[in-house]
């Protein structure tokens, strides 16, 4: 009988032949992720369950990412648990605050290949799904729990797949697409249901733009997003891990899948307005002018993303009054961002430029915006009160129409 | 259980149920202290002990953080009805020990303000007409953890 990558998923992690949609299930856990800011939470959990000793600490990772460097004595506290607690379970798999953004540097340095369970004490752990894996996010005594039992309960979910075709425009990227999606499903529109991005339109992507779609499935509440693996994949993979992968496919006639066509070609470049992610509108449509522009995040803070920006910012300059902030994802980005002389763009161009860190995305740490101030960003939440000031106003986007914006001070697109 | 219903509107995402800035709390007390503050900073100290929060559709979207329910259960929220919840923050506060009731309606026939009664053994809300709305029973393995005060207290007397 036929059933969708999640459920084959699923099945081989709970050791069953098949589960269905629906089936509450115990999978065993491939990666554990947890970072400086909901790992204390984890921590003190596990602490009280009274267990000496994580089940795998070989499969457990730990990236400082959300406060680096530590912005006040409450996270130096939490980066001190953090770091006690990865000695004392002698956790090898651990990156202190040099090295970057958790969904980034997971799958660049091998933790993540396709077929596996993936949980991360952080929402955008759906991410990893670009590679062809279930990756979820869970709270932190249930990860306290998976570090006792490396296991947990979950629900098989049905499956939205998002059949994509269609050649995109000049200046229309993946993240133009998904917050179409997203604008036409609604914030709960795919609620407790795996998120499969499919069809040529995906096929024809970099593995950092099925990222950019992965990522933002919890903004319609999906459990998980989801891209079948190819050639492009396991290039990626076998590049980055040693690890052993096992690659799943959807079944077209699965009893527990919704097909969903989106065709492409006519999309203009789209902006999600104040405050939610399913407020989306063509950036044509808007008319606002920025305090600040953010151009990093997990969703895009990719080598690719600052490229296809300093193209835009090249010989130019930000425009006055606006302050623009650029946030490589990972130290591998920076490193490539510093060969390719895109950080002296930048620079030049009068961008302040960070070290590999969440930023101003969830507004506890740098960047933060004060009230009536407008923010243009690039990553993937723009609730009320997201970025700082709940009297702030926050848009998101694609990396080129932040760089066009920053040069005119308002919200545009790149010609 | 009875108490004062305090309304919000749909997509409550759990950054406006505890700012990011302050995750770098773990403990009720602080945390509590900024419950809600993203649309009423003086929420933590309008909600009294057995108040109920009554939301639309999707309450509790966004971030993974635990932090959220567990500000709710420092106020002293003793459940959440709602038209629908999202799925992390449905696990964390059933985890955390935070009754979640969805109750389709529910938005129709309370307002801000109104007193409330819960029936959670028969699954029944009533508004202070007499009007009434069912939800959906919760199983008892859920009751018990809620009981408990989350799961990890729940596990721990079972060992």
């Amino acid at each position: 009988m036929s059933s969708t990558m999640s459920e084959k998923i699923l099945a081989k992690a709970s050791g069953n032949d098949k589960v269905e949609a629906g089936d509450i299930i115990i999978a065993n856990i491939d990666v554990a992720m947890t970072h400086d800011l909901t790992g204390p939470l984890a921590v003190e959990s596990f602490q009280k369950i009274g267990v000496e000793k994580v089940w795998d600490p070989s499969k457990i990772v730990i990236p400082f990412d959300h406060q680096v460097p530590a912005d006040s004595i409450d996270s130096a506290n939490n980066h001190i648990i953090m770091r006690d607690f990865v000695k004392k379970q002698n956790i090898k798999n651990f990156y202190d605050v040099n090295a970057g953004v958790c969904h980034q540097i997971l799958p660049e340095l091998g933790h993540v290949v396709p077929g596996e369970v993936i949980v991360g004490a952080d929402s955008h752990t759906c991410t990893h799904g670009a590679l062809g894996a279930f990756s979820t996010g869970i709270g932190s005594t249930d990860m306290a729990m998976v570090f006792a039992e490396g296991n947990l309960w979950f629900k098989v979910p049905e499956t939205n797949r998002f059949e994509i075709n269609g050649e995109l425009k000049d200046n229309v990227y993946a993240k133009d697409v998904i917050l179409n999606i997203i604008g036409q499903m609604g914030a709960d529109g795919s609620t407790y249901k795996a998120c499969e991005f499919a069809g040529q339109t995906v096929r024809d992507m970099s593995i950092s733009d099925r990222m950019v779609l992965c990522n933002m499935a919890i903004e319609m509440g999906g459990k998980t997003g989801l891209v079948e693996p190819d050639k492009k994949t396991i290039e990626y993979v076998e590049k980055r891990s040693t690890k052993a992968y096992k690659i799943f496919k959807t079944d077209l006639d699965a009893a527990s899948l919704d097909m969903i066509n989106i065709d492409v070609s006519d999309l203009e470049p789209q902006v999600a307005c104040p405050n939610n992610v399913d407020n989306v509108k063509a950036v044509s449509e808007v008319d606002e002018e920025i305090d600040q522009v953010f151009l990093g995040s997990c969703t895009n803070g990719r080598i690719s993303d600052l490229r296809d920006a300093a193209k835009i910012l090249k010989g130019k300059q930000i425009a006055k009054g606006t302050r623009m902030l650029v946030i490589p994802a990972s130290k591998e980005v920076y490193s490539k961002a510093l060969d390719e002389g895109l950080i002296r763009i930048f620079v030049d161009a009068g961008a302040l430029v960070s070290a590999p860190c969440c930023g101003p995305c969830l507004g506890g740490h740098t960047g933060i915006i004060g009230p009536g101030e407008v923010s243009l960003s690039t990553s993937n939440r723009n609730f009320k009160g997201r970025q700082g000031s709940p009297d702030g106003k926050v848009y998101l986007s694609s990396a080129a129409v932040a760089a066009a914006s920053a040069i005119e001070g308002r919200i545009v697109a790149p010609e | 259980m009875k108490g004062t219903a305090w309304k919000f509107g749909n997509d409550i995402d759990t950054d406006i149920i505890v700012p990011g800035r302050y995750l770098i709390y773990t403990d009720e007390e602080r945390l509590s202290k900024h419950c809600m503050e993203g649309l009423d900073d003086k929420f933590s100290e309008k909600c009294k002990k057995g108040d109920f929060i009554v939301a639309g559709k999707n309450f509790g979207c966004g971030s993974s953080r635990e932090h959220a329910p567990i500000a709710i259960k420092g106020v002293g929220i003793s459940a959440v009805i709602a038209e629908s919840f999202a799925r992390i923050f449905y696990r964390n506060a059933t985890n955390v020990g935070v009754p979640l009731l969805e109750a389709p309606g529910i938005t129709d026939i309370v307002e801000n303000g109104d007193e409330i009664e819960v029936d959670m053994d028969n699954g029944i809300i009533k508004t202070k007409t007499g009007e009434e709305i069912t939800f959906k029973k919760l199983p008892p393995f859920m009751l018990e953890i809620l009981e408990k005060g989350g799961l990890i207290q729940y596990l721990k007397e079972k060992r």
